[in-house]
């Protein structure tokens, strides 16, 4: 075996690094598109940008199946009781990506019916600027959350346990531990941003 | 004898008409709505306006010298001819009502209930004059010129899901 002589017989490390590692290259999504973002959430999964390549190409229409709902586009009042539900309906561990301005903040659309942003009422993990957001800056977003579970996750998904109060836009600073937030060192211009070393 | 010629026969003084851009026009004052429905009775009968396109409906308050507040338009076509006319009737605070056409236009029926929803304004005799747009608990009628663009905070009023509860 060419192999022999260069890897140890056996690998120390702890339970959940494998669960992480597993975790965050098959992040199922659950495609939660309301508006002109879901077309792009639909080119990122399409040939083109092919989210496949990291992991997340199994969309589920059903929550029970989905561990990363993506909410694109503006979320009105009468949506926001159906989105919660589809919510609570995911299994742990589950992770949200706020794509687009609209669900973000609700974009242009500061009327008396659509809700501006939804980490008002569902915790939030991404936020995905843009009107819409290229399928770039999607695939960015999936590569976030996989740093956030490579960072924060468990096996049995006790991180989650802490985050016990309002994640709004107010407060979403002081709530989060500094371990939480998503830092990226890393040029942004040319999309080099460095991956943090593992453990 | 000619549409408006018609209505004029059966129904003197019952209304006014003007002409814009070539569409005919017939205003409807508030005194005279309890002929609203055989006027267009006659008009889909007798004068061939057999489909009703729209109803929608404009609140004139605040406007330069509007006399009346809701004004709801009911757009005609003569399927034949491609003839259109547009019946305008007005309603006023508090309660404004009209009379429903459903009974001549099964299609009214959702349009109808649309500007229930919107407007406010109700249709006597529709079978089922419920919100269609806005949820059934919401109280105001987001369309009307003294609702606020940004609303009364219904669009925030419900709970908050923390993550670990969720």
């Amino acid at each position: 075996m060419a192999m022999n002589g260069l890897l140890p017989d056996f690998l120390v490390t702890k339970l959940d690094f494998v669960a992480n590692l597993v975790r965050k290259h098959s992040l199922w999504p659950m495609p939660f598109a309301t508006a002109c973002c879901g077309i792009e959430l639909m080119a990122t999964a399409a040939s083109r940008y092919d989210i496949a390549r990291f992991g997340s190409e199994a969309m589920r229409f059903s929550p029970r199946q989905c561990d990363l709902m993506i909410v694109a586009g503006r979320v009105v009042m009468k949506m926001v009781p159906v989105m919660q539900r589809i919510w609570q309906q995911m299994p742990e561990p589950k992770w949200c990506i706020s794509m687009g301005a609209c669900a973000s903040s609700g974009g242009v659309f500061d009327t008396y019916c659509t809700v501006q942003g939804i980490d008002r009422f569902i915790p939030v993990d991404v936020y995905v600027p843009g009107c819409p957001p290229r399928p770039e800056q999607l695939i960015r977003a999936v590569l976030d959350i996989q740093e956030k579970v490579t960072r924060t996750g468990t096996m049995d998904a006790r991180e989650f346990a802490d985050r016990n109060s309002y994640e709004g836009p107010t407060s979403l600073a002081k709530e989060l531990a500094p371990e939480e937030a998503i830092t990226a060192p890393g040029n942004y211009r040319t999309a080099t941003r460095l991956r943090m070393p593992l453990l | 004898m000619n549409t408006l010629e018609t209505l004029t026969l059966k129904f003197p003084e019952a209304f006014t008409t003007s002409e814009f851009r070539g569409q005919r026009r017939v205003h409807i004052g508030t005194e005279k709505t309890g002929q609203l429905f055989d006027m267009m009775k006659c008009l889909k009968s007798e004068c061939g306006f057999d489909f009703l396109c729209d109803i929608t409906c404009v609140d004139y308050l605040n406007y330069p010298k509007a006399a009346d507040r809701f004004g709801v338009v009911y757009a005609l076509t003569n399927l034949a001819t491609g003839e259109r006319i547009f019946v305008k009737a007005f309603a006023n605070d508090p309660e404004p009502a009209l009379p429903s056409v459903f009974e001549l236009w099964n299609g009214a029926d959702w349009m109808e209930r649309e500007v229930y929803d919107m407007y406010g304004v109700r249709f006597e005799g529709h079978p089922d004059l419920r919100r269609i747009l806005m949820p059934d608990e919401f109280a105001a009628f987001p369309l009307r010129k003294d609702y606020p663009l940004r609303g009364f905070g219904e669009r925030h009023n419900f709970e908050t899901i923390t993550r670990s509860e969720s």
